[in-house]
């Protein structure tokens, strides 16, 4: 990262912070918008923050680490997460999991090569009426088919990823909690 | 269609505002009154008495108090909060505002879990719109000193964080860990405040008893559950989707309503429920009997238990926080138990010693997530050992 991005990324988290009445409650929301806008929690965004709030880092990290949507790792720019609780289970979930597998070349907990894609499961999504249910980035998905998923990913690849991309490289301004 | 229809619903009956409109036209103390005359027990499942929750919070003195509304519904097999919050949202915020006025709070946070975060904009357009009309803000419907906002709050996919003082944590930016209590929230909750935490569908009722009359609600259902509840109803029947009943309704009959009477097991309460079988479907649905949030899973003839009790397992073992020894090692164990008997090669001792773990976890553990976990096991065991034991085709 640039050293000027990285001024921009400090003086976004810091108003953020701000925005949020500049205490320790405001920690998860931040690290929520990092998440969205990066793809994930950096240690170098951990050390912000921890410097910012004025704790150390590592209690930054313990709380990161315990929310699944919480990654301190990069992850693909669309993260599948497959349902895989008893209702979507006796749907036919299995079948749905492996034809992900097989359309992406990876299994779940990887990534794609072109980081486009990560395969996670996830635990129910409150579709159970409507399984098999799976996530694509905060996009629910429901009665997912073996023979849907090839369209759901070519979806992926053309209708947003045009639009998640765009929002990653720009840096732009974290949005600021609605008042 | 598949899906029950929304338009059956009491909800889709009652208009939004009125209900608020004659709340503030009463004292706090009257509120609870008509809270504590409906009988409404906690939505969420837990069943704790609603009116009592806010009695203590209202007695305590303090110029910042908070409600909760508790959207983090994760239990497998619930869904019902969504339908709520996509259909019936603004009687939900009534009824957080009405809780509000109640005991005495200025602000309001959703905590809305993290896989629902498609709606999170939904309902930020109409918490702005309830700020235009008057809803929420100053002196709300020209009531006099009565201020309240409410503002959104993501959960980050946590089961945890739908007990209440984990959810606190979270939301004071702590890991989602359940706190000892004493103390509650209801005397320090949010930042060490005064707060109520309430399930989204027991704000929405609510709203609806402030609309009726507390006499309505309560001649429905039975002494000790009165009322209607919603219940999330997927797996091995003809019709999904979420339908309001009465409480106090058997199994038998709901069964019937969603065309699943050949089932040989229902699962009540998701996955921290229990395993009803087929010769028990006489019983009822109610805090006396079975008490359930809502989640209503039908399993058919052809199911193996097993499998059904290990997708439980799984599940907790994924989603136990951790800090406390019963449920972190308790739930591997079981799960490994489980995997044992896949195999058939469990036997009946250690079948007992695994039953008998799981009641020390149901006593030992911290909190709901550990003392609820071992339930479907333990029940799966009980109602289905013919099923489970010496099996020789391996899985
Ligand atoms: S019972 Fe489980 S979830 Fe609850 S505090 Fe203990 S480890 Fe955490
Ligand atoms: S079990 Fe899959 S959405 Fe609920």
């Amino acid at each position: 990262m640039l050293v000027s991005e990285r001024e921009q990324l400090r003086a976004n988290i810091e108003r953020q912070i701000q925005d949020y009445g500049n205490n320790r409650s405001a920690l998860i929301p931040v690290l929520q918008e990092v998440q969205l806008k990066y793809g994930h929690v950096s240690e170098y965004v951990m050390q912000v923050v921890a410097d910012i709030l004025n704790i150390h880092p590592v209690e930054i990290y313990g709380v990161a680490s315990f929310y699944s949507f919480i990654g301190h790792k990069q992850k693909g720019r669309f993260i599948i997460r497959l349902c895989r609780t008893i209702s979507c289970d006796m749907q036919g979930k299995d079948r749905v999991a492996r034809q992900l597998e097989n359309d992406l070349g990876i299994r779940f907990g990887e990534t794609t090569p072109d980081g486009n894609f990560t395969l996670e499961w996830a635990n129910c999504l409150g579709m159970c009426d409507q399984g098999p249910a799976m996530l694509v980035n905060e996009r629910i998905y429901t009665q997912v088919t073996p023979d849907s998923v090839h369209d759901i990913l070519e979806e992926c690849r053309k209708v947003f990823g045009v639009h998640t991309l765009q929002e990653k490289e720009m840096l732009c301004e974290l949005p600021t909690q609605a008042k | 269609m598949r899906t029950a229809d929304t338009s059956k619903m009491t909800f889709s009956k009652i208009d939004p505002g009125v209900g608020l409109k004659k709340a503030l036209g009463m004292t706090p103390d009257k509120i609870i009154g008509l809270v504590s005359d409906s009988g409404l027990k906690g939505r969420g499942g837990a069943g704790f008495p609603t009116d009592l929750k806010w009695k203590l919070a209202a007695n305590v003195e303090d110029d910042l108090k908070y409600v909760v509304c508790n959207a983090d519904e994760g239990e497998p097999g619930t869904f019902k909060d969504r339908v709520i919050l996509t259909s019936f949202s603004d009687l939900m915020f009534d009824g957080m505002t009405i809780g509000a006025r109640a005991i005495g709070a200025a602000k309001g946070i959703v905590y809305l879990r993290g896989e629902y975060t498609y709606l999170r904009s939904f309902l930020e357009n109409k918490l702005s719109k309830r700020r235009r009309d008057g809803l929420l803000g100053r002196n709300i419907m020209d009531t006099e000193g009565f201020d309240f906002d409410i503002t959104i709050r993501m959960g980050a996919g946590a089961y945890i964080c739908g007990e209440e003082t984990a959810l606190i944590e979270s939301l004071e930016g702590q890991r989602g860990e359940p706190r000892n209590r004493p103390p509650f929230p209801v005397n320090t909750g949010f930042m060490g405040h005064p707060t109520i935490v309430n399930n989204v569908e027991t704000f929405t009722w609510i709203s609806c008893i402030a609309t009726k009359g507390a006499k309505w609600f309560n001649d429905i259902g039975t002494e000790k559950s009165t009322g209607l509840k919603l219940f999330s109803v997927s797996g091995d029947c003809k019709k999904h989707g979420v339908f309001e009943f009465p409480m106090g309704i058997t199994l038998k009959e709901l069964l019937e309503k969603v065309e699943g009477t050949d089932a040989k097991a229902v699962q009540v309460g998701g996955a921290s429920g229990r395993c009803v079988p087929a010769r028990d479907f006489d019983r009822t649905l109610a805090y006396e009997d079975i008490p359930t949030g809502g989640s209503i899973i039908v399993i058919g003839q052809n199911r193996d238990m097993l499998l059904v009790a290990k997708n439980f397992m799984e599940f907790f073992v994924d989603e136990s926080c951790g800090q406390c020894t019963p449920c972190r090692e308790g739930n591997v164990k079981l799960l490994e138990g489980i995997d044992l008997l896949l195999q058939g090669q469990c036997s009946m001792h250690y079948l007992r010693e695994l039953c008998s773990l799981g009641e020390s976890m149901q006593m030992a553990s911290k909190c709901g997530l550990g003392q609820t976990s071992p339930n479907a096991f333990l029940s799966i065991v009980e109602n289905f050992k013919d099923e489970i034991m010496g099996r020789t085709e391996s899985v």
